[in-house]
């Protein structure tokens, strides 16, 4: 199978941590060019799966291809990921936090950065231990923003943030996704006021994918909006 | 522009809703220009492939036109006002006309009371809107 022109794909891949089965063998196709909702309540594997990408986590087993090729320091440097725990030195500034990602990363573009800033509303010299989490958050969008990383996969970026930062940073990522060289993976527990982002979407549910497809064409099959789908096969 | 979304339909069939009830009210005439597709998405706050679906269906069915440089326009032909004024009335008309069957209520009856329905509102928006 040629799957050069795919972002991503996993097949039968699985993990066991001592306590629980995080993934039960999952098999993921992501074409180049569009945003993937990774959907499940907490403890779903979401994570595991994201950490698994990125190589922080390894697999027991299954195969990972990114950009159609096994992942590696190349891949690697592919990939603009944004965790859920909290990753910013506090006592930084905002523009210090800034300076230093940028020294890991060949793929930086500081023209990007200043645009960014303004449209997040955040004041370069502030330091990172006078923000709000929501305001933490814009922060950790535009450090992978200012990428021109292929493949960005972000970790509950809309966890316990306010709602006016959770619609900047969904007009972020609307404005700044660029479709032609680019793919997401965004995992969320919080589908309403966020499915309108996604091209297609995944339910992963203690570590297996029940449901997976185009959300429109969900949307369409089910005569259900994806929040409600989700409330559904969650219940 | 400014789309509610229900979002139990999908959202590009949504965006085109929208576009056929604005040219149906002249809000958008033949010939004026659309926002362009990331300044749409932006404003909606909605993904930018599922936009770029709903302009490609509407440059099918002929509601717009793109011009290489300089953006995406209502198409001149004067005739796609009358068009869309005439399907989505046959759209409203066909459920209103399937939940009345429905009931088991016959044409006549049904008839009567939708004009005598239009004079009574009609009078009351009047009386609102003095």
């Amino acid at each position: 199978m040629n799957t050069t022109n795919h972002a991503l794909v996993v097949r039968d891949l699985k993990k066991k941590y001592p306590k629980v089965e995080a993934l039960k063998g999952v098999d993921l196709t992501l074409p180049q060019g569009e945003i993937w909702g990774l959907l499940g309540p907490n403890g779903s594997g979401k994570s595991t799966l994201l950490k698994c990408i990125i190589g922080l986590v390894n697999p027991d087993g299954g195969e990972i291809e990114i950009l159609g090729s096994a992942p590696s320091r190349q891949t690697k440097a592919q990939i603009a990921f944004v965790p859920e725990v909290e990753n910013l030195y506090r006592w930084m500034t905002i523009r210090q936090a800034i300076d230093f990602t940028a020294t890991f990363y060949d793929d930086w573009d500081e023209a990007r950065v200043p645009g960014l800033l303004q449209f997040m509303g955040l004041d370069a010299t502030k330091k990172v231990s006078s923000l709000s989490k929501g305001m933490r958050a814009r922060l950790k969008l535009i450090l992978a923003l200012a990428r021109k990383a292929p493949l960005i996969l972000l970790d509950e970026p809309f966890s316990g943030i306010d709602p006016a930062s959770r619609d900047r940073i969904v007009e972020g990522i609307v404005r700044q996704f660029k479709s032609e060289e680019q793919t997401m993976v965004i995992s969320t527990h919080a589908v309403g006021d966020t499915e309108q982002l996604f091209d297609a979407v995944v339910f992963l549910d203690e570590g297996t994918i029940n449901l997976q497809g185009n959300a429109e064409d969900l949307r369409r099959q089910y005569g259900k909006s994806i929040n409600d789908l989700f409330k559904e096969v969650f219940a | 522009m400014n789309i509610d979304f229900s979002t139990s339909i999908p959202i590009y069939l949504q965006i085109i809703e929208e576009f056929k009830r604005q040219i149906v009210t002249s809000a958008l005439k033949p010939g004026d220009k659309v926002p362009s597709q990331r300044d749409l998405a932006a404003q909606i706050k909605v993904n930018a492939n599922t936009v770029q679906r709903a302009y490609r269906e509407m440059e099918i069915l002929g509601l717009v036109e793109t011009l290489r440089g300089q953006g995406t326009f209502i198409c001149q032909n004067q005739g796609i006002v009358e068009e869309t004024r005439k399907e989505m009335l046959t759209n409203l008309v066909d459920d209103f006309v399937r939940a009345v069957r429905a009931l088991g209520l016959s044409q006549e009856a049904t008839l009567d009371v939708v004009k005598n329905r239009f004079s009574e509102l009609e009078s009351k928006e009047e009386v609102n809107d003095k």
